[in-house]
């Protein structure tokens, strides 16, 4: 029993030998930098939508001088983009159940899907009828769909990593935490894909 | 007559140069810049008051309860009147910065109304549009050939509103004398209107005051305040094409002027000169300064600044013109000439 | 869970337990220069992020020194316009992007919040480190193109059309925007890592009620990094466009626009001087706590002020536009939401002098900086109220009233505070005291100097002199002020290497400090000076604002982490409960190599934009390397695992 008086002191003990070591779900930290990523990258888009908004504002026609982008790669891609939702809540929904078939199954639909709309960005870049160097309404355009673009890319890519891993003894705890989290990455780049795309395809032809 | 004109305008320019109050906003020569001036000696005393207070509190703090100790000093035991004082003391210095911020904003709100509140039907309109690193000045009519081209010095004429139309042919620029009123930035594609109006003749001086590049230091201009008579005499002038030299060595240096770089950047109304690249020069002479207000308007300065004025503004958009000096001497002659 | 040998606590550890020699086995971090390239310790990485800003603080102050220089007499010819326009640029970059934001957030955040947390080393080490290297290479970039005649020339805030393609012909814009980019990725970096540190790695009982000042504000200013920074590189990214590949976002020849760069600009570079002085304001109410020898008056409104300051930094950036011709209408919201902002900047103040009038004030060395601050932060905050009025605001914008205004919020908000807080922490960092008598020295002759310079420079922007230029004419009567102005720098710079002395004769022969000299309340001097590897011998707990002040003399620490790998505990974001245990990565290679990658790419795109697709199978490969799982499995799994879900 301590005293006051005692030179060294003995503190009490809280002991958290019992904890659990992976977390799933929002107490994982990797999931709360997820979070911040989004933020940044949320932000980001946000003032490009902001700027797109902005500079037809200071134009009389909508899109000025240009046909808007052609509707076929477009909505394609949209639709595959809604689809691959599914996979994404697969793995999701699996992580935490640590069903290492089923998560590998998910990565690898997930993979696919995003691979798919890889592709067919390609085309839509080719489909826009307009270049980034005729004026500012191109210029955002072409920097909205390729910013996108580039998020599409890392996500792939982190998938496929991903896959890969499951193949392997290392996938365990953590690594499913990440699976899961990977899938909300993925959310956002479908969400954030689908208003480029209503900004792209949409306001060209309803403003 | 044009002569002692020039004279006195340049005796003046001269007078006025030398006083430090010409380009100083607490010494208002316009009722825009007056208002301005008024509402920042009120701010002023008020945060004065605020700072002595606050600095007169700090120090009271520091002083009332000092412990001069080279160990660490006890702790402060839980003082709960103190802290209900304190907690008083506080929330009474928040509501007063409260109701003296708002105070400022309200009196901001109306200078500012006072500032923009300028406005006529029958004003002096004048369109200044930025270069890099000069002013074009143009009084616009909508028959060309009542429209004044000029560059650098603007006239106006006292007791009448002047409202000025904004623009920029290349970077962000910013119109601002400070005796007159406060600044409007020139950007390119975008056309802005500000208004003043000077009660008394004089000349003020103005400066770029939104960085622009290597000669940001040297885009000066001045704007001179004269009686209605003077300035429609002025106007006159300005409308007139340019004055078909005299001496035969004035008649040279047009000759040197329209068959060297000259005519490939400036108009002389009159002449086959009729680039809009540099300063129109079909009244060069009448203007108190050249460079936009770098130079004096002498025949030394103006040779010097021909010859090479990468040397007087490096990075000017204008090349050097290596001149013999024979031609060099009537070039100067026949723009001294260019009343 | 019993343990066979006593449980000391953490002020009492002498590093010969055997507790301490596994612990400082398990955290160490390896030696020579393959070592210092993994290190991913906050207390080094930290000490990093402060010396390197240092540099280019001083670096910075000499190019200060050469426009004092070249501005002291009338048509001087010390520099010509395109150096001049450099050396200004420069200035403006170096201090806010390689000086400031790295030294007030990222040295002092990285240092102190793990140690006020009471975690052994902040959240996600690798992408700390990686921020690191980032910063250094945003400034060897930067400085790289300054000494060799491409430095940028067209201010620290790049004005389009100016810096566009056709009148900035060059790479030097183009190496702007890209230390623009190399520094704000690194300081998005370290936001996470803080912020994830102050909610999920807080010592159990820390409740958000009970977090120090400092950690409220260090959340506050991560959150504002994490949606300021965008702006600034969407602004600098479609200006790089513009200059590299032809787009049209600011020509107006082509739908573009020129405000829509001041625009983007400026809702990132208001929250940006926040960013800057916040840390300062938590660092002085850290210190006014100490120094009153009192619990700080006004815990809350403090709290709710800094967060209401972040929040409002983001609604007043048109204040910088009002020159530009903006409806009056909008341009009076934007002049009330600036007076606005100084009732939460007030606030603090309010009580600040008050816990100091109910303390008992010690004026050590840190304390006399807070007075420094008191006094020139005040005059910077009243000139900027006037600053705030539009028409005040049309007279002075763009002139030497300004550039005093900004001078006395940052150095007075700043730098002022880094000084006091630099003597604070240095018994911390190195386990010395800094000598006191050549502080007052460093104090006074910056103090003098600093006023004798920027006070002048109010009188003449009243005159009529307008900023960046590089001389002026003999008639506009400006010399006597110049003169006046440029005569403090000599002041300022004896200030500076008195404080140089100071620093390199104390960390040597310093009088040794102890744990906590000050007689400070927080957990960061509840452990030994300077900080084992391994931070705390046991993680600590608190039940009080003031840990050392309030809580009990028995106070529970952690106990059940295990000692032979890196475990970390992991708390709830707002009551500090234990949840869940992690591991801290260790050393690491790849954050280095990932910089490097990443910089050789950023770099390159500003020569050809093949840089991204030739660059980025490199960066993928460092990241897959950081990212992959290591060797043998992370966490040897004792029987029966749980997961929290």
């Amino acid at each position: 029993m301590a005293s006051l008086d005692e030179p060294i002191r003995r503190p009490l003990t809280l002991d958290v030998s019992g904890l659990p070591s992976v977390a799933f779900g929002h107490r994982n930290t990797t999931w709360l930098a997820n979070v911040f990523y989004m933020a940044i990258e949320g932000m980001m888009f946000a003032l490009l939508f902001a700027t797109y908004f902005y500079l037809r504002t200071r134009s009389t026609d909508w899109p000025p001088g240009h046909l808007p982008p052609a509707l076929n790669y477009g909505m394609a891609n949209a639709v595959v983009f809604l689809l691959s939702i599914i996979p994404a809540w697969l793995v999701r929904k699996r992580a935490p159940e640590l069903d290492r078939r089923a998560v590998r199954n998910g990565l690898l639909l997930l993979a696919l899907f995003a691979l798919v709309t890889t592709i067919l960005r390609v085309f839509e870049f080719s489909a826009l009828n307009c270049r980034w160097t005729d004026d500012a309404y191109s210029s955002t355009t072409w920097v909205l769909i390729g910013m996108h673009s580039g998020h599409l890319v890392t996500e792939l890519i982190e998938t496929v990593v991903l896959l890969f891993i499951s193949f392997t003894p290392k996938m365990e705890g953590t690594r499913f935490a990440d699976a899961a989290i990977n899938s909300d990455y993925w959310y956002f780049v479908v969400v954030t894909g689908l208003i480029v795309d209503l900004l792209i395809y949409g306001t060209t032809r309803f403003l | 007559m044009n002569a002692t004109r020039n004279l006195a305008s340049h005796l003046l320019a001269q007078a006025q140069a030398l006083d430090p109050g010409h380009h100083h906003m607490l010494h208002p020569a316009a009722p825009q810049a007056g208002h301005i001036e008024w509402l920042y000696w009120f701010t002023f005393w008020i945060l004065f008051a605020v700072f002595v207070l606050m600095i007169a509190a700090v120090t009271r703090a520091g002083a009332k309860n000092r412990v001069v100790a080279s160990s660490p000093f006890p702790i402060t035991e839980k003082d709960e009147e103190g802290d209900r004082r304190a907690g008083w003391a506080v929330g009474a210095a928040i509501g007063i910065t409260v109701i003296t911020l708002f105070i400022i904003l309200v009196l901001s709100v109306i200078t500012g109304k006072r500032v923009e509140g300028l406005t006529s039907k029958n004003p002096v309109t004048i369109q200044i549009t930025g270069h890099q690193w000069w002013w074009e000045v143009t009084y616009p009519n909508p028959q060309a050939d009542q429209t004044v081209t000029t560059a650098n010095e603007i006239h106006v004429p006292v007791g009448t509103p002047v409202v000025v139309l904004t623009n920029s042919k290349d970077v962000i620029h910013s119109f601002w004398a400070p005796n007159i009123t406060g600044k409007r930035d020139l950007l390119p594609g975008y056309s802005s209107a500000f208004w003043f109006q000077i009660d008394q003749p004089g000349m003020y001086h103005g400066q770029c005051a939104e960085f622009c590049g290597l000669q940001h230091a040297h885009m000066g201009f001045s704007i001179i305040a004269e009686s209605v008579d003077d300035f429609q005499v002025w106007k006159q002038q300005q409308l007139k094409a340019a004055a078909d030299p005299s001496s035969s060595e004035a008649i040279r240096g047009r000759e040197v002027f329209l068959t060297h770089a000259c005519l490939m950047c400036h108009t002389i109304r009159g002449t086959d000169a009729g680039s809009r690249l540099g300063p129109d020069l079909t009244h060069v002479a009448s203007r108190n300064m050249i460079a936009a207000e770098t130079l004096p308007n002498t025949a030394g300065a103006l040779a010097g600044w021909v010859i090479d004025p990468q040397r007087i503004k490096p990075g000017t958009q204008m090349s050097p013109n290596p001149l013999a000096p024979d031609d060099l001497q009537a070039v100067v002659a026949y723009l001294q000439s260019l009343h | 869970m019993a343990r066979a040998e006593p449980i000391f606590a953490n002020d009492q550890d002498t590093g010969q337990s055997e507790l301490a020699q596994r612990l400082a086995r398990t955290w160490r971090q390896p030696k020579g220069l393959w070592g210092w390239l993994c290190n991913t310790h906050h207390t080094d990485i930290g000490v990093r992020f402060m010396v390197t800003a240092f540099v280019f603080l001083v670096l910075g102050g000499i190019l200060a020194a050469m426009i004092r220089l070249q501005l002291i007499r009338p048509e001087n010819s010390l520099m010509g316009p395109d150096l001049y326009n450099q050396v200004f640029t420069m200035h403006g970059s170096t201090m806010i992007f390689l000086f400031a934001v790295p030294m007030m957030f990222q040295g002092f955040g990285v240092y102190i919040v793990p140690l006020m947390c009471g975690a052994r080393n902040i959240a996600f080490p690798r992408l700390n480190a990686f921020s690191y290297y980032l910063y250094v290479g945003g400034a060897l970039v930067l400085w790289g193109g300054f000494l060799t005649n491409t430095g940028p020339d067209v201010g620290w805030f790049a004005y389009v059309p100016l810096s566009g393609p056709a009148y900035s012909p060059g790479h030097r814009a183009d190496i702007w925007s890209q230390m623009i980019t190399f520094t704000e990725v690194s300081a998005l970096g370290v936001a996470i890592c803080i912020a994830t540190t102050i909610l999920r790695h807080r010592a159990p009982g820390m409740t958000l009620n009970r977090m120090p000042i400092m950690l409220w504000e260090k959340l506050v200013i991560s959150i504002a990094v994490i949606f300021a920074m965008p702006a600034v590189m969407v602004a600098s990214g479609l200006l790089l466009l513009d200059r590299l590949v032809g787009t049209h976002f600011f020509n107006p020849a082509e739908g573009g626009d020129v405000l829509l760069y001041q625009h983007l600009f400026w809702f990132f570079g208001h929250p940006e001087v926040y960013i800057i002085f916040l840390p300062g304001a938590a660092i002085i109410s850290t210190l006014v706590e100490c120094f009153s020898r009192r619990r700080i008056v006004g815990y809350t409104p403090i709290v709710v002020s800094v967060v209401a300051t972040g929040f409002l930094g983001f609604s007043v950036w048109v204040h910088h536009m009002f020159a530009t011709g903006l409806p009056q209408l909008s341009e009076s919201f934007f002049t009330a939401a600036s007076l606005m902002i100084v009732i939460p900047t007030g606030t603090q103040f309010f009580c600040w002098v008050a816990t100091i009038w109910y303390g008992h004030l010690q004026l050590r060395l840190p304390m006399l900086w807070c007075f420094g601050f008191f006094f020139v932060f005040l005059i910077g905050g009243l000139s900027g109220v006037m600053l705030a009025s539009v028409p005040i605001d049309l007279q002075v914008h763009d002139t030497y009233f300004v550039v005093a205004h900004f001078h006395y919020v940052l150095i007075g908000g700043a730098l002022f505070p880094m000084f006091a807080g630099i003597y604070f922490w240095f018994p911390k960092m190195t386990g010395r005291m800094a000598n006191a008598t050549l502080g007052k020295w460093h104090f006074w002759l910056f103090f003098i100097g600093f006023n004798i310079t920027f006070f002048t420079l109010h009188f003449l922007g009243l005159r009529g002199m307008p900023r960046r230029v590089y001389t002026y004419g003999p008639d506009m009567h400006w010399q006597a002020l110049n003169v006046v102005a440029s005569s403090g720098v000599v002041f300022m710079t004896a200030g500076l290497l008195v404080f140089l002395a100071n620093v390199f004769r104390s960390v040597r022969v310093g009088e040794i400090a102890g744990n906590n000299p000050w007689g400070d309340a927080g957990l960061e001097w509840s452990m030994s000076s300077p900080p084992r590897p391994y931070n705390f011998l046991h993680v600590p707990t608190v039940s009080g604002r003031d840990p050392l002040w309030e809580d009990p003399p028995n106070q529970p620490v952690v106990v059940g982490l295990r000692d032979d790998i890196r475990e970390i505990l992991v708390t709830h974001s707002l009551d500090a409960d234990p949840q869940h245990k992690d591991e801290d990565p260790g050393p690491s290679i790849w954050p280095f190599l990932s910089a490097v990658t990443v910089s050789a790419a950023f770099v390159g795109s500003i020569f050809t934009p093949w840089a991204v697709p030739i660059g980025a199978p490199f960066v993928i490969v460092t990241l897959i390397g950081w990212l992959w799982p290591r060797g043998q499995s992370p966490t040897p799994r004792p029987t029966g695992e749980s997961w929290l879900h």
